[in-house]
C-alpha cells in the first residue's frame, strides 16, 4: 500500500460512510467521466473504426464487406506512379517537399529572430508579440490573406506593375507546379514566431554564469551560441520538431485556402487526398486506408518522442 | 480490478450526462430543406418555392450548407440520415440520389406521382435517378444542360464574329478575338469546370453517339479511341486561348469576365445565365447564348432534384406538399426563369422565358424524342462520383501539363476509370 492510498483509507475510516466520503469518491470521476468518455469514443474509437473501413469496400456508405489489405495495395501501387504523378504520389512528394520546408524555415527563422530578440534590445516587449501575433491567426485566415497578397491579378504583381515595375513576374499560386512553395510560404510565416517564443524561452534558460565564463575564456558571440547555447537549447529543438511536424501532416486549411481549392489537385497533400476520397469521391475505404498511414506516419514521430521523454524522466 | 472499475464508473455517468440532450423533436408543419443554394440568383429562385409551400400552410426550415457543387452539403447530409435524423428533403444531383435509394432510405411517394402522371410528364432519363425499382423517391425540379456557350455581344461586334456552327469555327473565332485583345475564353481552373468543357468537346469530336459510348456506357475501345485523343488535342487547342492566371478561378468569376467584356466568351451551363440575369444582362442584346459548335440538337444534361427521405407518418404530409408544389407547372416556370435552367416537366409553356429559355426549353424536347438527351459526365449525371472524379483527375492534369500528350490521356482515362470502378 503506499503512502497516498494509506492516507485515504485512514481518512475514510474517521469519516466512516457519510456523504462526504462517498463524494469524495465519486467526484474525481464525475468531473473526469464526460471528457474520459469523448476521448474514448472519438479519438481512439473512431481511429479503430477508421482501421477497420480500411479493410473494407465501403464507397459512400460503410459496408462490413471486408477486402483485406485491397485498398492498401492500391495505395502502395499509387506510391510508384510517377508519370503522370497519381494523386497519392503527389500527395507524398507534396507532404516532403511542404513539411522539409516548413519545418527547416520554421526551425532556421525561429531560432534567428530568437537569438536577435535575446541581445538585450529596447522595446523586446513590443515586439515579441509582433512576431507571434500571426499564430493567432487561424490556418485559413492565414491563407486566405497570403492568396490575396500573392493572386498576380490583385495582389503583389499587380501592384508592382501598378507602380511601373511591369517586368515584375511572381505568379507561383497559380503555377501549378509552384502552388505547394506558396503553401510553405504562408505556413512559415503562421509558425515561426511560435517557434521564436519556444527557443526564446529556452535562450532565457540558460545559466547566465555559463555565458559570463564564456566571455571571459575570449569567446566571440557567434562561438558562444555555436558551441555552447545551441546545444544547451537542444531540447526545445525535439519539442518544435515535434510540434511542427505533426502541423504539417495535419495541415489542410492552408493548402485550400491559399491555393483556391487545390485546383488539378497540383497542391495535394495526404489530409487533402483523404478528405477529398473518403467524402467527395464516394471511396471511403481508401479514403479511411490513407487516413491509417497518417496516424501511423504521426505516431512513427511520436512514439519515440514519448519513449524518450518517459525514460529521461525514469533516470 | 480498480481500474476497470473506474472504467465502468465512468463510462456510465457520461452516458447519464449527455443521455437527454439527444432527443430532438421536428415540428410537423415545416418542411425542412437542405440545399446549396446560397448565391444571390440561386436563392432568388428557390424563394419562388418557399412562397408556394407557404401558401400551403407550412413553415419553411432552411438548412443551407455553402460550396459550389454541394460537396459540403452531401457530407452534412449523409451524417444527418446516417444519424437517423434526415431533413424532409435535400437538393440531391443524380447518382447521389442513387445511393440513398440503394439504401433504403428515401420515401415513396408514388400515390403522389400515379395521381399526377409523372410517369409521362417528366423525361425517362430523369426517371432513372428519382425512382428506383418503380418507386419515386425524388423530384426533378429542372434540367439544366451544359453544352452551353455565352458571348459577349459588344466584343463580338467589335471583332466581327458570327456565330460558330463546328469546332474549326469556333477557334476560328477565338483567334479573332486574341488579335483584338480580348481574353478570348473566359474559363476558371477548377476540375469540374475543365471536365464540363470537355464534355461539349467530346460531343463536338465524336458526336453524340461517340458521347453515349464512351462516356454512358464506358467503352474501352471509344475511351481508348483516336477520336478522343482527337478531343484532347482540341482542348489543348482551347487552352491557348484563357488568360494564364485561370487556375482555382471560380465559375461565376469568369462569367463575370464575360459579362464585363473582358473575356469573348465562357463555355459553362445555364446556370451562367443566372448570374447574367442577376447583372442586368439582357439575352440577345447584351449577351448571346449557342450551343456549343457541333452539338446543336443534342443536350448533355444535369438535373437538381429534392430527394425526400424516410420520416415518421405526422410528418409526411409536409413531404408531399412541398413534392406537388415543386413539381406543379407555374412553380416550374416561376423558378427556372430565374434560375437560367428550364423546366423538368414536358409541358411547360415557354412563355415566360427569354431567348435562350425558350432554346433550352424546344432543344429538350426534341433531344428527349430523338435520343439525344445524355447525361453529363462531368455533371455527376452519366457516371457515379467516383468515375466523374477519376475523369477530373486525367481531365484536368492534362489541361495543366501533368500528362503531356493526348496519347497518354486516353491511356491515363482508361487507367483511372477502371481503378474507380
Amino acid at each position: 500500500m503506499t503512502e497516498r492510498e494509506a492516507a485515504t483509507a485512514m481518512a475514510r475510516r474517521k469519516l466512516g460512510p457519510s456523504l462526504r466520503g462517498w463524494f469524495q469518491d465519486w467526484l474525481p470521476r464525475l468531473v473526469l467521466a464526460p471528457s474520459f468518455l469523448l476521448v474514448l469514443v472519438f479519438v481512439y474509437g473512431f481511429n479503430l473504426w477508421t482501421l477497420f473501413l480500411s479493410f473494407t469496400s465501403s464507397k459512400a456508405f460503410p459496408t462490413t464487406n471486408l477486402i483485406g489489405f485491397t485498398n492498401y495495395l492500391r495505395l502502395w501501387n499509387w506510391t510508384f506512379e510517377t508519370d503522370p504523378p497519381s494523386n497519392w504520389y503527389t500527395a507524398l512528394v507534396n507532404m516532403g517537399l511542404f513539411g522539409g520546408l516548413y519545418i527547416f524555415f520554421c526551425l532556421f527563422l525561429g531560432l534567428l529572430l530568437a537569438i536577435l530578440l535575446d541581445q538585450k534590445i529596447r522595446g523586446e516587449g513590443i515586439l515579441r508579440p509582433i512576431y507571434l501575433y500571426p499564430l493567432a491567426l487561424s490556418f485559413i485566415v492565414t491563407g486566405t490573406a497570403w492568396k490575396l497578397f500573392l493572386d498576380p491579378r490583385i495582389g503583389l504583381e499587380n501592384a508592382l506593375h501598378d507602380w511601373g515595375w511591369t517586368s515584375f513576374h511572381f505568379d507561383w499560386v497559380v503555377d501549378p507546379k509552384m502552388m505547394i512553395y506558396c503553401v510553405a510560404i504562408a505556413g512559415i510565416w503562421q509558425s515561426s514566431g511560435f517557434v521564436m517564443a519556444m527557443f526564446l524561452a529556452g535562450l532565457r534558460g540558460v545559466d547566465g554564469e555559463i555565458l559570463k565564463a564564456a566571455q571571459i575564456d575570449g569567446a566571440s558571440t557567434y562561438q558562444t551560441y555555436r558551441r555552447i547555447v545551441i546545444p544547451i537549447i537542444r531540447p526545445v529543438f525535439f519539442s518544435a520538431l515535434i510540434v511542427l511536424a505533426h502541423m504539417a501532416i495535419k495541415s489542410y486549411d492552408l493548402v485550400l485556402s491559399v491555393t483556391g481549392k487545390n485546383p488539378g489537385g497540383a497542391a495535394e497533400l495526404p489530409s487533402t487526398f483523404m478528405y477529398s476520397y473518403t467524402f467527395t469521391r464516394n471511396q471511403m475505404a481508401i479514403g479511411s486506408a490513407s487516413a491509417v498511414i497518417m496516424l501511423m506516419t504521426i505516431a512513427a514521430i511520436m512514439v519515440p518522442y514519448i519513449y524518450s521523454e518517459t525514460r529521461e524522466q525514469n533516470r | 480490478m480498480k481500474f476497470r472499475a473506474f472504467l465502468i464508473s465512468t463510462a456510465l455517468t457520461a452516458v447519464t450526462i449527455s443521455y437527454g440532450t439527444l432527443a430532438h423533436a421536428a415540428d410537423v408543419k415545416e418542411v425542412q430543406m437542405l440545399h446549396w443554394w446560397t448565391s444571390g440568383g440561386e436563392a432568388a429562385a428557390l424563394d419562388v418555392i418557399k412562397q408556394a409551400v407557404a401558401k400551403q400552410g407550412y413553415a419553411w426550415k432552411d438548412v443551407p450548407v455553402a460550396g459550389g457543387g454541394g460537396g459540403a452539403a452531401m457530407t452534412t447530409l449523409k451524417a444527418n440520415v446516417a444519424a437517423g435524423n434526415p431533413p424532409t428533403a435535400s437538393q440531391i444531383l443524380g447518382y447521389y440520389a442513387l445511393e440513398y435509394a440503394e439504401q433504403g432510405s428515401l420515401a415513396d411517394i408514388s400515390n403522389l406521382a400515379d395521381k399526377e402522371g409523372w410517369d409521362k410528364l417528366i423525361p425517362a432519363a430523369l426517371q432513372k435517378f428519382a425512382k428506383t425499382n418503380g418507386k419515386w423517391g425524388a423530384v426533378p425540379v429542372n434540367i439544366h444542360s451544359v453544352n452551353w456557350i455565352w458571348l459577349n455581344k459588344a466584343v463580338m461586334e467589335k471583332i466581327g464574329g458570327t456565330e460558330p456552327k463546328n469546332f474549326d469555327e469556333f477557334v476560328a473565332l477565338l483567334d479573332k478575338a486574341k488579335k483584338a485583345g480580348v481574353v478570348p475564353l473566359a474559363l476558371g481552373g477548377q476540375p469540374w469546370q475543365e471536365a464540363t468543357m470537355f464534355d461539349s468537346i467530346v460531343a463536338s469530336t465524336g458526336g453524340t453517339e461517340f458521347y453515349k459510348k464512351a462516356f454512358v456506357d464506358l467503352d474501352e475501345g471509344a475511351l481508348k479511341s483516336d477520336t478522343m485523343k482527337k478531343a484532347f488535342d482540341n482542348l489543348a487547342k482551347l487552352r491557348d486561348y484563357v488568360d494564364p492566371n485561370y487556375t482555382g478561378r471560380d465559375w461565376n468569376l469568369a462569367t463575370a469576365m464575360v459579362i464585363k467584356g473582358d473575356a469573348l466568351v465562357q463555355v459553362m451551363g445555364d446556370w451562367a445565365k443566372g448570374e447574367f440575369a442577376a447583372a442586368h444582362k439582357e439575352a440577345g442584346k447584351d449577351f448571346l447564348c449557342y450551343r456549343f459548335p457541333g452539338t446543336d440538337g443534342s443536350v448533355f444534361y444535369n438535373s437538381d432534384m429534392f430527394a425526400f427521405f424516410k420520416v415518421p407518418a405526422d410528418r409526411q404530409a409536409a413531404q408531399l406538399a412541398l413534392a406537388e408544389v415543386t413539381i406543379s407547372p407555374e412553380v416550374q416556370s416561376a423558378f427556372n426563369v430565374i434560375k437560367g435552367s428550364v423546366p423538368a416537366r414536358l409541358d411547360v409553356s415557354d412563355a415566360a422565358f427569354d431567348i435562350c429559355g425558350k432554346k433550352g426549353i424546344a432543344d429538350v424536347k426534341t433531344a428527349n424524342a430523338k435520343g439525344t438527351f445524355f447525361g453529363s459526365l462531368a455533371q455527376n449525371y452519366a457516371q457515379p462520383p467516383a468515375i466523374a472524379t477519376a475523369y477530373y483527375d486525367v481531365v484536368t492534369k492534362f489541361m495543366h501539363g501533368g500528362i503531356k500528350t493526348s496519347d497518354i490521356a486516353v491511356t491515363e482515362l482508361v487507367k483511372s476509370i477502371n481503378a474507380a470502378k
